[in-house]
């Protein structure tokens, strides 16, 4: 069964009537930007491998991936900055092969914000219209109005320099947006802030990017921002883009290992496959040390050996042995993290293997807690955990 | 009465002590260190620039002599009749603005190091941009080249320019041999040779300072212009020519300022009508053997110098601050 099949048997039960559908999943839409068979290579490394994506219109789509996954290489390939080896790149309809970067209906945010520093504030965001010739007037009023959008309106005399790196970073969102672009590509833009400014920000460019419906292309390593951003998120590991699903889904449904461990923290138990049902998996696993009861299926051959993915905040964590044999371990507490909102256990199973559990605090004091090298018992519902062949 | 006094002085005293008090802070805070290492630089701009200067206008201010030294005293003491008598010539001064054969040697020394300044610039620039976009291992060697010159002697790399551009030298005969020309062309001893022997011995000193601000350039920002809709070269001309104006100016300074002055290149490569300043100087010093009015021609030269200097960096000090 593959991934959104799977979803579908899960979630499908209980799906609420669903007034309109997202593009990406109308099955007739037509995709804003196609990406297909792209390829880049540089030298004998390939950046890019064979890459095929649809993005619709006023999406906020998110490339994450690792440093030297090809996401940047693959956004640079949209802004018309590298070539593709080969493959094609359509945007709106039109086949960018051979359009130069001036040319494109698209604008960039840089990582750096390559703000140029000989200009003023309102220079800068006046640059690209008076490339296209704009009159005075227009592109006065235009700047005012881009600067008030990102509330700087009172800095539009200062230099680059003089401004703070949150400033910074909205006038490089500002003077890539002046030209009101189709599309606009975001490379790491938050990746410069400190965190909580970086949380502002997140929601203020999902702000603008509601308001004024332009397409999105985000470039980011940092998953929290992606799950955050996105309205679907590309994983890319070593040129290929690995899933391609809504936030929610690349968490809880991640189709590979990777993925899994790349997005938030997992806890990875191997075995092998007794009992293969169509809507459910028995897998027998010597470090969890009981029978892993999956309720979803997977087409897979006998004795395979599999990884089942299970999420630390979905271990439920008893002194008392809950009644189920299955998905049931037992082990000890050798660590703890008191975070604040929740709490981090490390509990070493029998076989040696350690799993991660978290658990938030509801109240400020919980009774007994839970204290190193204590003996507990950690289980999990039959569709909490993921089976994963790849 | 007393007491008043006694106030006065009391308070005198309190207000000494005070000014002691606060000079010993002083003292105890000032940064020796510091002062001592800045210092240095100081001294030596004092010891080795400004002090030849003030003699240099002292002797500008003087008569010629027939005597050793062979200028005339600026002071006059006589200690029987008990008079100071301090006797300024300012005919040298007069005698430059009223010849205008000075002036005209001023102007056109300007003229010919503007000219090759701009002419350096224009050869510069690709290079230094070259270097600075060319990959990081091999910035060291091209840099090394550009300043391989300097390990030969100046006059000695003029020299050859004489060779190269004399009737029977390289550049002839191979034009000749070529068939592009029929006849040798008259290129030593003309204006032409000058400006090549000028641009040729400053290149260095405008590659260096263009180098040094192009590679400081963060190439994004090419891409963002063009992402913008400048085409390559708008944002030459909008992007990597303002942010390179630091090395530009200091460029242009290193080459202008010893060009005008320049004396070696004119007198080798230079026709008699070649006329800069520097040769005026020379002549004046050693044939003449006038040394007030040469001082008087070098003081001139100095002020034309430092002023436009003076007011670029005051202009380049502003725009820093701001």
């Amino acid at each position: 069964m593959s991934a959104p099949e799977l979803k579908s048997t899960i979630t499908g039960v209980a799906n609420p009537v669903n007034t309109e559908l997202p593009l990406w999943k109308q099955p007739d839409a037509t995709p804003f930007v196609r990406i297909e068979n792209i390829t880049k290579k540089f030298d004998d490394f390939t950046a890019v491998d064979n890459v095929s994506l649809n993005i619709y219109k006023k999406e906020l789509f998110c490339l994450l991936g690792g440093s030297g996954s090809g996401k940047s290489t693959l956004l640079r390939m949209l802004a018309g900055f590298e070539n593709p080896t080969s493959g094609r790149i359509i945007i709106d309809g039109v086949d960018m092969q051979g359009i130069q970067p001036w040319n494109r209906p698209v604008n960039m945010m840089f990582q750096s914000y390559a703000l140029f520093p000989h200009l003023s504030v309102a220079d800068n965001v006046a640059f690209g219209l008076r490339r296209q010739g704009a009159n005075k007037h227009d592109v006065k009023k235009r700047v005012a109005e881009m600067l008030d959008m990102v509330q700087l309106g009172h800095l539009g005399k200062r230099k680059p320099h003089q401004l703070s790196g949150g400033q910074r970073q909205r006038v490089a969102l500002a003077r890539s947006l002046v030209k009101r672009p189709k599309l606009l590509l975001l490379d790491e833009p938050l990746g410069a802030l400190d965190k909580k400014l970086r949380e502002e920000t997140q929601f203020e460019i999902m702000n603008i990017q509601e308001d004024l419906g332009v397409t999105f292309v985000v470039v980011t390593h940092d998953q929290e921002e992606a799950m955050t951003l996105a309205t679907r998120i590309g994983v890319m590991n070593q040129g290929l883009i690995v899933q391609t699903d809504e936030p929610h889904d690349v968490y809880e449904y991640p189709n590979s290992r990777f993925v899994a461990e790349f997005i938030g923290s997992v806890n990875m138990l191997e075995g092998f496959v007794t009992e293969d049902n169509v809507d459910s998996v028995r897998i027998d696993s010597k470090e969890a040390g009981c029978t892993l009861f999956v309720a979803h299926g997977i087409s897979c051959a006998p004795q395979q050996r599999v990884h089942v993915a299970l999420r630390p905040e979905k271990i439920k964590m008893t002194r008392i042995k809950p009644t189920q044999d299955e998905n049931c371990m037992k082990g000890e507490i050798v660590e703890i993290a008191y975070m604040g909102s929740l709490s981090v256990f490390r509990i070493r199973l029998q076989s040696g293997k350690e799993i991660r559990v978290t658990q938030p605090n509801f109240a400020r004091d919980m009774g007994e807690r839970f204290t190193w090298n204590e003996q507990v018992f950690l289980s999990w519902d039959v569709d909490s955990s993921v089976v994963l062949t790849a | 009465m007393s007491s008043l006094s006694g106030n006065v002085w009391l308070s005198g005293f309190s207000n000494w002590t005070a000014r002691i008090g606060m000079f010993l802070k002083f003292a105890k805070n000032f940064n020796w260190g510091r002062f001592s290492v800045i210092s240095v630089p100081y001294l030596w701009l004092a010891i080795f620039f400004f002090i030849p200067f003030l003699v240099v206008f002292k002797i500008s201010l003087s008569e010629s002599a027939i005597a050793v030294p062979p200028y005339s005293d600026l002071l006059d003491f006589n200690l029987e009749e008990a008079y100071l008598n301090i006797k300024l010539n300012l005919g040298n001064y007069i005698y430059l603005w009223e010849d205008s054969f000075y002036l005209d040697a001023y102007l056109s020394s300007i003229k010919i190091a503007f000219f090759s300044t701009i002419f350096t610039l224009i050869v510069a620039f690709p290079i230094a941009y070259l270097i600075a976009r060319s990959d990081q291992k091999y910035r060291g060697i091209l840099l090394a080249l550009v300043i391989l010159p300097f390990w030969t002697s100046f006059l000695l790399r003029v020299y050859a320019w004489v060779g190269l551009l004399k009737k029977q030298g390289l550049v002839n005969e191979v034009l000749m041999s070529l068939g592009i020309i029929n006849e040798p062309l008259t290129m030593l001893q003309t204006d032409f040779a000058v400006y090549i022997g000028i641009v040729y011995t400053y290149l260095p000193f405008m590659i260096l300072p263009l180098y040094s601000a192009l590679e400081k350039m963060d190439i994004s920002l090419l891409e963002a212009a063009e992402d913008l809709g400048a085409r390559p070269i708008q944002s030459f001309f909008m992007v990597t020519i303002p942010l390179a104006m630091p090395g530009i100016i200091a460029g242009c300074m290193l080459v202008f300022i010893p060009a005008v002055g320049e004396y070696v290149i004119p007198a080798l490569l230079g026709g008699s009508d070649t006329l800069m300043i520097g040769r005026v100087l020379w002549d004046e010093f050693s044939l003449n053997r006038d040394w007030p009015m040469a001082s008087a021609v070098a003081t001139v030269m100095l002020v034309f110098l430092v002023l436009p200097i003076m007011l670029v960096r005051n202009k380049s000090g502003k725009d820093e601050a701001l």
